[in-house]
């Protein structure tokens, strides 16, 4: 370069783009293949995987929080745990191979996987994400291109690689498990508007998932959270406090399953603050809850420099102490989205009101998700099952877990929901799956049904393989498919056998 | 109406009479008497469309000129955005592209030490002749029958009199022939001691691509060796990754003195060719850097170019890729080949060279014209017509894969009828 002009006397095209495309040829090879392999193979390449994230569950937590300065590691390996061999234990038992043989209804179902998989991965639980639907999407035997969150791109792609070569050594093809090491948004969008992608999963913020939703192609995106806590004066205040504040300290309330407002009946509202104090809460006094607020909310939304922080940590960037505290508790006035301590907050921050009754629970909860967190998630803690039914039908949420804390409860850790990274947040969260995903959600099913009447019977499928059909003998078998056979090798009994096939089509014509 | 703007051509009818009357009357006569009615008009990755708009999957890619495909974008803004800086060149001086393209382009193959540039693959050729003579200060050259090496004066010299006496062309006092594979009579022409090179393709394309093995290979090498006689390997077809290797001579352990690279080194926008050798090849560029000169030969724009096609064909995705294409190829082929061995006889393969032999002296010309009905356009070898070139691309991706393998499958029948009907040689 000549003097100080660094800018290059020829331009070069963009390679990235060039190389995602690439990626995805390489992906749609891979889910061919392992489309056709057995559910026995299918089982050990997901069990392989499995088992190497969760050895490398700690390793990966301490990196996570040391790359993105979010969250605990203790909490993060328990993640790291249930997203490896938590998710085999719960799902490796499915066949996803197997013809389903119904005959009531006289249909076989064949699951037929999506092919390839295009899914981003969030910051908040980079690790947890990148196990749950790399497992997820292997297990329906498709392939997958993980695209992380650029905030964690180095532990992911390294999760990524630690999957794909525990996958490959368990016999699964090169290419099933892809990372995109440099995520920009260029590519990004290049990879979810490409023809080659069948299926989108993203995890995000909304404007990751509108995109996704808006790429062309299926997608799956979940929409934000802003689960309200409904707190009655039926439940047991001890256990629910306890619940509240191991959830809302839980990995520090990184999990979009986190509680976000408390909702305490006024009866019993004094009773749970001191219960929560109990639980290692500090309750703050109203001058540090106004500083909570300018903290945290700055005139361009959440202040993510306290995404995942210690309670402690938060308390001293406010200008307060709250030593050893587990999550901060903010009484509020006013239950309404302007208030914006009720918003999302991903810190162990949880705002805390009062309600006079059921009915005006109600409404508050309604108020809380007004601006975010359709879809999501809601508590209640309470033995009346009028109410719990009340609630559940009146709040947005699309899981309403009861006497439990919400981060590992509406995540299906601790309830039966299904141990989910992902929450579908329905039509009201602006997405098309309303549950917890699961392997069903990366699979179709192809139906084979018969005449519905009794004239045509149901075949008998027991015993049959997806694809029985025998490739049809050779007719007259003259050369070895794959001798490379030189034309004067052999050149007289290569003239003479063509002779005798002359002959014979010459027969078969003729006949 | 055709219409091009600068040209336009009323329909086809009229397109072929004037082709015919300005043209190659030959060629455009030969084609439609193969009943192949195609003008190439628009293309995209590795689909050629017939000007009336008939769409075609190429598996010829004219011996890998369409690697890549066609109009690659990445190739083509390449070559727009070194438009905006460079031309052809002056081939008298050093150049900043030229001399990069050469940097690179030596990386990908150890033990040589100059890249002689040409414009095409026949040049490239007589570039390495020359060196070889002037290496060895001997005149005779040395080929297989049924080799091909292009069309100019010392290179056709070294191929089928076909080609050569047509045009009083051939010098047998010069250049001489021996059997493909045959040792023999390959040491017994080097020993004469007045052998300057002796040049092969590493796998013959246009013979059909009779696979070699890596023990004659490196035979050849150790005899040239043995009576100091230049190696010449003819990677036009064999190098660019299509044998799995960046060149074949690696794909089967030897070591060249000279290689030329041409066709798909171009990414089939810019042609371009190489002449690789060691520096005792290329001595003759100390003496007289200017005894060969070409205008167009080495031009920068294709230099620009050419150093993408070889950046493009490191990467480990496409590396990957052309396994992938080689091992579907290798599977489905194998099973159709069992399925019509009465008319499909052998497949001979490496990497994405294929060479497909049907069960006829002309097996392949009908195989062409049936794959032609089915939408695939595969060409057969000119100098042993039983031999259909199929020659899939290295980032042809796994549905088009499986299209051509099912186009293919479903052309069975209509060749089994061809070739039932077809005249007895
Ligand atoms: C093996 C081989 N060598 C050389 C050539 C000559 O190349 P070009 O046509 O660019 O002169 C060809 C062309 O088909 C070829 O196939």
């Amino acid at each position: 370069m000549s003097g100080s002009d660094t800018t290059p006397r020829m331009l070069t095209p963009d390679v990235a783009a060039a190389r995602a495309g690439q990626m995805l040829n390489t992906a749609r090879w891979a889910a061919d293949s392992f489309a056709k392999m057995d559910n026995e193979t299918v089982r050990m390449v997901v069990k392989a995987m499995s088992e190497a994230g969760f050895a490398k569950a700690k390793d990966y937590a301490e990196w996570a929080v040391r790359e993105t300065g979010y969250g605990r590691v203790a909490h993060k390996i328990m993640k790291n745990e249930g997203c490896s061999r938590g998710i085999f234990e719960k799902y490796g038992d499915l066949d996803f191979v197997a013809p389903r043989i119904s005959h009531e209804a006289k249909t076989v179902e064949l699951a037929r996987p999506a092919g390839v998989v295009f899914a981003l991965t969030p910051v908040t639980n980079p690790v947890a994400t990148v196990y749950f639907k790399a497992l997820l999407a292997v297990m329906t035997r498709n392939a997958i291109v993980i695209s992380p969150h650029p905030g964690a791109k180095e532990v992911c792609a390294d999760a990524v690689r630690t999957l794909a070569v525990a996958a490959q050594s368990a016999g699964a093809p090169a290419g099933l498990i892809q990372v995109v090491e440099e995520p920009t948004i260029p590519l990004i969008d290049h990879f979810m508007t490409s023809d080659d992608v069948d299926l989108i999963v993203a995890t995000g913020g909304p404007a990751v998932v509108k995109a996704a939703y808006r790429s062309g192609n299926p997608a799956i995106g979940v929409g934000s959270g802003n689960a309200p806590v409904l707190v009655d004066d039926t439940c047991d205040l001890r256990k629910a406090a306890k619940y509240i504040v191991d959830s809302k300290g839980f990995d520090n309330s990184i999990l979009c399953t986190n509680e976000s407002t408390i909702l305490a009946f006024e009866s019993v509202a004094d009773q749970l603050l001191q219960q929560l104090k109990n639980a290692r809460a500090h309750v703050c006094k109203p001058q540090e809850v106004e500083a909570l607020r300018k903290l945290l909310f700055t005139d361009s939304g959440f202040n993510v420099d306290m995404i995942g922080k210690d309670a402690s940590l938060i308390a001293e960037a406010a200008g307060f102490r709250a030593p050893g505290a587990e999550i901060l508790v903010a009484p509020v006035e006013l239950i309404q989205p302007e208030e914006t301590l009720v918003r999302e907050k991903l810190c162990p921050v949880l705002a805390f009101g009062r309600v006079d009754d059921i009915n005006q629970g109600i409404a508050a909860a309604r108020s809380v998700m007004r601006k975010s967190g359709k879809g999501h998630s809601a508590v209640i803690h309470s033995t009346d099952e009028r109410r719990i039914l009340s609630y559940a039908n009146a709040v947005p949420a699309l899981r309403i877990v009861v006497n439990v804390g919400c981060s590992l409860g509406a995540s299906g850790f601790e309830t039966h929901l299904g141990p989910s990274m992902t929450i579908g947040t329905g039509f009201a969260g602006g997405s098309s799956v309303g549950a917890n995903l699961k392997p069903e959600n990366f699979i179709n099913m192809a139906r084979i049904a018969y005449n519905k009447s009794d004239a045509e019977p149901f075949g008998v499928f027991e015993g049959l393989a997806r694809d029985t059909v025998a490739a049809p003998l050779p007719a007259i078998h003259t050369f070895p498919s794959t001798a490379p056979s030189a034309p004067q090798a052999g050149g007289e009994m290569r003239a003479e056998l063509r002779q005798l096939i002359q002959e014979e089509l010459k027969a078969i014509l003729t006949a | 109406m055709f219409d091009y703007s600068a040209f336009s051509f009323a329909d086809k009818e009229e397109l072929y009479a004037k082709a015919k009357k300005f043209w190659n009357p030959g060629k455009v006569d030969f084609w439609r008497g193969e009943g192949i009615d195609l003008v190439i008009d628009r293309r995209e990755g590795y689909y050629l469309y017939d000007i009336e708009g008939r769409r075609l999957i190429d598996l010829h890619i004219n011996g890998g000129t369409f690697n890549f495909g066609h109009s690659h974008p990445e190739l083509v803004e390449t070559l727009k955005l070194a438009l905006d800086h460079f031309d052809i060149g002056n081939h008298w001086f050093p150049s900043a592209a030229r001399t990069a393209f050469a940097e690179e382009f030596l990386k990908t193959a150890p033990g040589m030490d100059y890249c002689v540039f040409g414009a095409g693959g026949a040049e490239a050729v007589e570039l390495a002749i020359k060196s070889a003579r002037y290496a060895t200060q001997k005149r005779r050259i040395v080929s297989i029958i049924k080799g091909y090496h292009g069309h100019s004066g010392l290179s056709v010299a070294t191929g089928d009199d076909r080609f050569s006496k047509i045009f009083l062309a051939d010098r047998p006092e010069e250049f001489a022939q021996v059997p493909y594979k045959d040792l023999d009579a390959l040491e017994a022409e080097l020993k004469k001691g007045d052998v300057a090179a002796f040049i092969l393709e590493t796998i013959p394309a246009t013979y059909g691509f009779p696979m070699p093995t890596a023990e004659y290979l490196q035979g050849c090498a150790s005899l040239c060796r043995k009576y100091d006689v230049m190696y010449i390997a003819d990677e036009v077809q064999t190098g660019l990754m299509r044998t799995g290797h960046m060149w074949g001579w690696q794909a089967y352990g030897i070591q060249p003195d000279i290689f030329v690279s041409a066709k798909g080194i171009s990414g089939g926008i810019y042609p371009i060719s190489v002449a690789c050798m060691t520096d005792r090849c290329a001595a003759w560029q100390k003496e007289d850097g200017a005894a060969h000169i070409t205008t167009a030969g080495g031009s920068e724009l294709g230099c620009v170019v050419g150093l993408k096609v070889l950046e493009m064909l490191q990467r480990p995705e496409i590396v990957a890729n052309v396994h992938a294409v080689a091992q579907f190829f290798a599977d489905g082929l194998g099973e159709i080949q069992a399925q019509n061995s009465d008319i499909f006889g052998g497949i001979r393969q490496k990497g994405v060279i294929l060479g497909l032999e049907f069960e006829h002296p002309e097996g392949a010309v009908y195989a062409s014209k049936a794959l032609y009905e089915h939408g695939v356009w595969a060409i057969f070898s000119s100098l042993d017509k039983r031999v259909l070139q199929f020659k899939p691309g290295v980032v042809l991706d796994a549905p088009l894969c499986q299209e051509i393998l099912d186009r293919f499958s479903a052309a069975m029948p209509t060749l089994r009828k061809k070739l039932a009907s077809a005249p007895k040689h």
